[in-house]
């Protein structure tokens, strides 16, 4: 893309600078926040008792950070169990969603239109949580374990749309015809042709999935007890909804030197270091990527 | 094809070809039939008082109380109008938005800029609800939060607990919900934008046509039938209201329920906190037979402007 615009038809300089102010003005607006948590996180306890939550603290510390690097056993299973369940449920359905796709694009397919119906419903109506809740927990006894966030996830109709979109728009007809005359069987054409040609669909909806895995707390809500298990979303409602979260998990430890350093914990800026943890990844990674998430918007919203 | 082929005896029976398909579908198809059809037939502990020591289908049934219940308590319109309103302001203030948007970013002459600023407009979509909300704590903290310093330093009150007050929700939550959406949704208006040949322009200015005027009559009119569109799918969406949003910004807070009580909120606090399945059951299938409804004819309204774009 070309760094400046076609002179012929830009607004004028004076315009494109207050312009320009303008919409950086409204970008900072829009990051503040976010930096408000990040600052308060770097804020000593008695710089927020005294000032509250400012943009500039009269005092900065890492103590919150360095408490948690010390006693942080319970973000280290957020981290360990959220990544995993990320990778897996993403790397799982992507390979059921784009097989999915695949038939969903074989023209001549007799089942075709059988199928298509049978998964389109399921986008016009549902059960609801409440079935879905009971299925899960006491027919499939998915409750308090990993696999209720690897299964129920695995297949949306909708992004198999979506990549089906993609197959036709990325690999011509011709190759699979060439493909076939060479007597090549389904299995052999999609692992050979399709998955390697269509790595853009996968990059697209393998990003949405991992955003949606990672910022995932309701399911953890629901499904999930046991500490091991907590999701880092989860962790975070669960320190929303009891303030003193991470001083009444210390009473479970029996050792009494974790719980004097816990009981020093600095709650305000301990709770807001976490927030920025668990945030992190995604923040430091999406800019990276964001040529997929514009395709897939795009892709999705004109179909055919 | 051809006339040999008449006669021709196939080696193997055409559908053995087919196999493989069958079974390439066959995982998405047990995923489809287990999670999103089986849980259908749960439906039934709407007519239910669910005991769930005695299971699904051998709990009393009661035949349409829990939806009696639900409808001649002020509870169903609440949540309705809740859930109702809250999307129609958030769907046309998001398309005006982001359009707006959209429109501004493509005038700037640096690209660089342009895009540096998309990048950042887009942040907040990639914020879990559970971070947005603490965000939002960092602002209406009663104690601490910044909002009460802006609010003394223009000399209102100092500690006003924003939790306990119901009238300024629904401005927090039209601003949370921008900040969050806006900026992602400006992505297709701005792909979109960029796909306008530049001759339209060009031609336009050398007949005299101002920047307002080029965007009125060539920008917008090029925009219209996806925004069309979109506003027509959104509102097939307009009964299902966002959970997260509804129920960790306002940390679940009972007393701000009146103006923050969507249907969502209310199907899963009667089950998780009251649980009362047979009534969350009955709230969550009037949600989804209305839902239901919405999605068709708003798909019908969308397969009449452009059939390309209709789901079915």
């Amino acid at each position: 893309m070309a760094k400046t615009y076609n002179r012929l038809n830009s607004i004028s300089p004076g315009w494109n600078i207050a312009l320009s102010v303008l919409l950086t003005i409204s970008a900072i607006l829009c990051v503040a926040p976010l930096v408000l948590v990040v600052v308060i996180s770097l804020s000593s306890s008695s710089s927020l008792a005294y000032q509250g939550y400012t943009f500039w603290p009269s005092e900065w510390t890492t103590v919150a950070y360095r408490h948690l690097a010390k006693t942080g056993t319970q973000i280290a299973n957020g981290y360990k169990m959220t990544i995993s369940y990320t990778v897996v449920n993403t790397v799982l359905s992507l390979f059921v969603m784009s097989m999915f796709a695949y038939v969903l694009a074989q023209k001549n397919f007799k089942a075709r239109r059988g199928i298509t119906m049978f998964a389109f419903f399921t986008m016009l109506f549902s059960g609801g949580l409440v079935p879905s809740y009971i299925l899960n927990v006491q027919y499939l006894g998915m409750y308090n374990t990993f696999w209720i966030f690897i299964f129920p996830g695995l297949m949306s109709f909708y992004n198999c749309v979506i990549l089906r979109t993609f197959i036709t728009s990325s690999i011509p007809d011709s190759l699979f015809e060439a493909a076939k005359i060479d007597g090549a069987g389904h299995f052999r054409i999609y692992f050979q042709i399709v998955l390697p040609l269509f790595k853009a669909g996968l990059a697209t909806i393998g990003l949405f999935k991992v955003v949606g895995n990672w910022n995932d707390w309701f399911t953890g809500k629901l499904y999930i007890t046991e500490p091991k298990l907590t999701p880092l979303n989860t962790m975070l409602t669960r320190i929303m909804d009891n303030i003193s979260f991470i001083k009444n998990n210390a009473a479970n430890l029996n050792d009494d030197q974790i719980k004097a350093i816990l009981n020093d914990m600095p709650t305000e800026s301990a709770r807001m270091a976490i927030t920025v943890i668990t945030v992190a990844p995604i923040l430091f990674a999406y800019p990276f990527f964001q040529k997929y998430f514009v395709q897939g918007l795009t892709i999705g919203s004109v179909k055919g | 094809m051809n006339v040999t082929q008449k006669k021709e005896r196939h080696l193997r029976p055409r559908w053995v070809d087919d196999i493989p398909l069958y079974l390439m579908a066959l995982p998405g198809l047990l995923c489809l039939l287990i999670f999103s059809y089986l849980p259908m037939i749960g439906l039934v502990m709407a007519f239910q008082k669910l005991d769930l020591r005695k299971g699904i289908f051998t709990s009393p049934w009661v035949g349409l109380d829990n939806f009696k219940f639900l409808f001649y308590s002020t509870d169903a319109w609440v949540i309705t109008r809740n859930t109702v309103c809250y999307n129609a302001v958030f769907i046309v203030l998001n398309m005006f938005l982001a359009v707006l948007l959209a429109l501004l970013l493509s005038e700037l002459i640096s690209r660089k800029l342009a895009k540096t600023l998309q990048t950042i407009f887009i942040m907040p979509h990639f914020l879990s609800w559970p971070v947005v909300a603490i965000i939002a704590f960092a602002f209406l903290s009663a104690n601490n939060g910044f909002l009460n310093k802006i609010v003394a330093f223009f000399g209102g009150p100092e500690r006003t607990n924003w939790y306990m007050e119901v009238k300024p929700w629904p401005l927090i939550l039209v601003v949370v919900t921008m900040w969050k959406g806006v900026g992602y949704s400006a992505i297709v208006y701005l792909a979109a934008i960029s796909g306008i040949s530049q001759e339209y322009y060009e031609a336009a200015m050398l007949d005299g046509a101002s920047k307002f005027q080029q965007a009125r009559y060539i920008t917008i009119p090029h925009l219209k039938t996806m925004m069309t569109i979109l506003l027509i799918m959104a509102i097939g969406g307009i009964f299902r209201g966002d959970f997260g949003l509804f129920y960790t910004v306002p940390r679940n807070t009972g007393t701000l329920y009146p103006v923050t009580n969507i249907i969502d909120t209310y199907v899963y606090n009667a089950m998780a906190v009251l649980s009362n399945y047979g009534m969350a059951t009955a709230a969550g299938l009037y949600q989804s037979v209305v839902g239901c409804i919405l999605i068709i004819i708003s798909n019908k309204i969308v397969s009449r402007i452009e059939p390309d774009n209709a789901l079915f």
